[in-house]
């Protein structure tokens, strides 16, 4: 060992571990839980990194600004407006998590209906509410360095972006579909062996095809993979039977408001002009 | 945060950690009275109840599984009780136990990030979890050992822990074989031991002096700990069908929490529903060995102090390895996964007992399956009213502590009911005004 800077430098290590914050908007926590979920590496990972703000853990509070910032959740209140604009300021690189964060999330519903509706019929007083009538992406607000998919996200995918994150390497997330994840898993292809609706052809891979392996179609929950031909998909899933206010509702889950999902989602609505397939290929 | 008057005072913390969602708390005192408590819930509404009308009655077990990603399985498995009631159908014993088996899963996950992370550093003085690692390392990793069995138990029943997928109306897609489940006994043996030694740990923590007199409700089912199914009893000895929910429990809207209140009876006295109410109305029916762990803890036949609610929750982990490997051991191969489950029009009820308590859904559809109407009533709307009356009685005990005191103890008290601000928002600031 050498009796030069090196050795002076090292202590100084841990006082350079990039600071992590850890943000939520409108959500089910499932995300951020998905990083506790980390059981085995979550202590080398507060080792390598420091976790500055992450209230979900723990009441101690760095201040910013942040390295990184993993942000969960849609925005859906006129305060998240302003806020999400407030942690883009304070983070050196912002990647989202999770349907809502990347898609608007199952709460993207309201974009589809009258939300002044929606209030009143949960809520006795709709006054004392303040909300926004359309739940959206964070990255229709600010500019997102990485999205990681998923409804919720997957553990080994989130540990693989922060562990390029703090490498300075893009991190090797796939964009193919859940259909390779099957073929690579030995799966039988639930639609051809069994007829089963699947949405495995049109939505990103990185569950590693959970749905096929428990005899059941994909529904999508990672939203649209890259080149998405949902207009082929509904045309099966039409052929297997399924009415089109069906199909209009698998592609209004959790992603519902991502682009090709959404446009694919109102083709199929009651009144809907069926002939307009030529439209979804745009 | 603290604006101090001369004669009036506000303690408002915005942002409570450690609980799941977002909320604060804002209190008022007025010539040293505490005139006001509120538990602010922020969480933004995103109106479930509203867009499962017009969706297919097959729908609310991945749907309403995330309005909670730290008890999806109480979602599914409420949901699904309701909508088997509405269609007349009822599941296989085999498939009840399923149930059961992956909702000891969750108990086990949710019981042990609650105990380990978000409670045990407010007794232990730390911050948090990845604080306490730096001292107490080895019990950090045995919170985190006993989470990755629970979470292993979901993966294997469920799919994955987070939002499961296994999960439907009538059943399960696939059954795991008893291969599968057996692969988990070493991980769930061990998890049995950590939770016995967890009960021990927390056992001997200091609590406040606290008694309350609340009305504790929770299901009690026929036979065994209620987990997963039960009749709906009460303290004070009122007992009905789950069908009859919405009877006795009523929702109201406050202006200060997007989180609806619910009373019971029309009651003005607070109830609550969660670990310490189930273990009240049910000690009797814990198996052998968490019940000789509640007695070396010294766990009465009754809990009434919220802060060894992280006592009952260990002793209720015990119950759910104990359960999950009593389950295992009997499981058998080739039944059936699933009950077939036609759609007829009707109105069904359903609940559950979620980490947190009772949780129940209300479905009623029309003969093609198509919902109709949605109703949802978590365990933190329920708890509510008593968090609140447990801040009133505590703010006013501890007026002589500094604000910075005053609000950390306040938010022990929060988090004794391990607050879930995302369910009951279909969280923390805490505010003191000082009078």
């Amino acid at each position: 060992m050498s009796v030069t800077g090196t050795e002076v430098h090292a202590p100084s290590s841990r006082r350079s571990a990039p600071t992590l914050a850890v943000w939520k908007f409108a959500s089910c926590d499932g995300c951020q839980l998905t990083l506790l979920n980390c059981e085995d590496e979550l202590l080398a990972l507060a080792g390598e990194v420091r976790i500055a703000y992450f209230p979900e853990a723990t009441r101690g509070v760095l201040d910013g600004p942040y390295d990184v910032s993993l942000v969960e959740g849609s925005v859906t209140t006129p305060e998240d407006l302003e806020r999400i604009q407030q942690v883009r300021q304070m983070s050196r690189t912002l990647i989202t998590i999770g349907a809502c964060a990347t898609a608007g999330g199952i709460q993207a519903l309201r974009n589809f209906a009258d939300v002044a509706e929606f209030r009143s019929v949960v809520y006795a007083h709709p006054e004392y509410l303040s909300t926004l009538s359309r739940s959206t992406p964070i990255s229709a607000h600010v500019s997102v360095d990485f999205e990681l998919r998923g409804c919720p996200v997957d553990k080994r995918q989130l540990l693989e972006v922060l562990a390029a994150t703090v490498q300075g390497r893009a991190p090797r997330v796939p964009s193919h579909s859940v259909c390779v994840e099957c073929k690579r898993r030995g799966n039988l292809c639930v639609t051809v062996a069994h007829g089963t609706p699947c949405l495995g052809p049109v939505t990103q891979a990185g569950c590693g095809a959970l749905c096929p392996s428990f005899d059941r179609g994909c529904y999508g929950c990672f939203g649209p993979q890259d080149t998405p031909n949902t207009s082929g998909i509904a045309d099966r899933l039409l052929e297997l039977g399924m009415s089109g206010p069906e199909v209009m509702r698998v592609f209004r889950t959790f992603n519902a408001a991502a682009e090709p999902f959404r446009r694919e989602s109102e083709r199929h609505e009651s009144g809907a002009d069926a002939g307009t397939h030529e439209e979804a290929g745009r | 945060m603290t604006d101090t008057t001369e004669r009036d005072q506000v303690l408002h913390v915005a942002t409570l950690a450690r609980v799941e969602g977002e909320g604060g708390m804002h209190i008022e005192y007025r010539d040293g009275e505490v005139t006001d408590v509120q538990l602010r819930i922020y969480e933004p509404p995103r109106f479930y109840e509203a867009f499962l009308r017009g969706r297919s009655y097959t729908e609310p077990p991945d749907i309403t599984a995330r309005i909670c990603g730290i008890c999806p399985v109480a979602y599914q498995t409420s949901s699904c009780w309701a909508l088997e009631d509405a269609c007349g159908v009822a599941v296989t014993d085999e498939i009840r136990l399923g149930r059961r088996l992956l909702y000891c899963g969750e108990w086990i996950e949710s019981h042990a990030l609650h105990i380990y992370l978000l409670h045990a550093p407010d007794f232990l003085g730390y911050d948090g979890a990845i604080e306490m690692a730096a001292d107490h390392k080895d019990l950090v990793e045995r919170g985190l050992r006993m989470k990755k069995a629970g979470n292993d138990l979901m993966d294997v029943v469920g799919g994955r822990s987070v939002h499961p997928v296994n999960v439907r109306l009538g059943g399960f897609y696939r059954m795991p074989s008893r291969e599968e489940l057996l692969a988990l006994r070493p991980g769930l043996e061990q998890g049995l031991e950590d939770a016995l030694a967890t009960v021990s740990l927390v056992a001997a923590f200091d609590f406040p002096d606290l008694e309350q007199p609340y009305e504790y409700l929770s299901l009690r089912p026929e036979e065994g700990y209620p987990i997963e199914d039960g009749r709906v009893v009460t303290s004070s000895g009122t007992e009905f069908d789950v069908r009859e929910f919405t009877e006795h429990i009523e929702e109201f809207h406050v202006p200060h929490s997007n989180a609806l209140h619910a009373r019971l009876d029309g009651s003005p006295v607070p109830y609550s529903v969660g670990p310490l109410a189930r273990y009240s109305l049910n000690a009797d029916r814990l198996g052998e060995v968490a019940r000789e762990a509640a007695g070396r803890a010294g766990l009465g036949p009754m809990c009434r102090n919220p802060f060894r609610s992280i006592v009952v929750r260990a002793v209720e982990v015990v119950e759910a390895f104990t359960e999950a490997l009593r389950i295992i051991d009997g499981w058998r191969d080739g039944v059936a996964p699933s009950v077939p489950v036609p759609a007829r029009a009707g109105e069904g009820f359903g609940a559950s007992e979620a980490p947190r308590g009772t949780l129940f859904h209300r479905y009623v559809i029309d003969d093609a399956g198509i919902i109709e109407d949605a109703q949802i009533v978590p365990p933190t709307s329920q708890n509510q009213p008593s968090v609140e009356a447990d801040l009133r009685t505590l703010v006013q005990a501890w007026r002589h502590l500094d604000d910075e005191a005053l609000v950390h103890r306040c938010e022990q008290a929060i988090r004794n009911y391990d607050p879930c601000i995302s369910c009951a928002t279909h969280f923390l600031d805490l505010t003191v005004d000082r009078g």
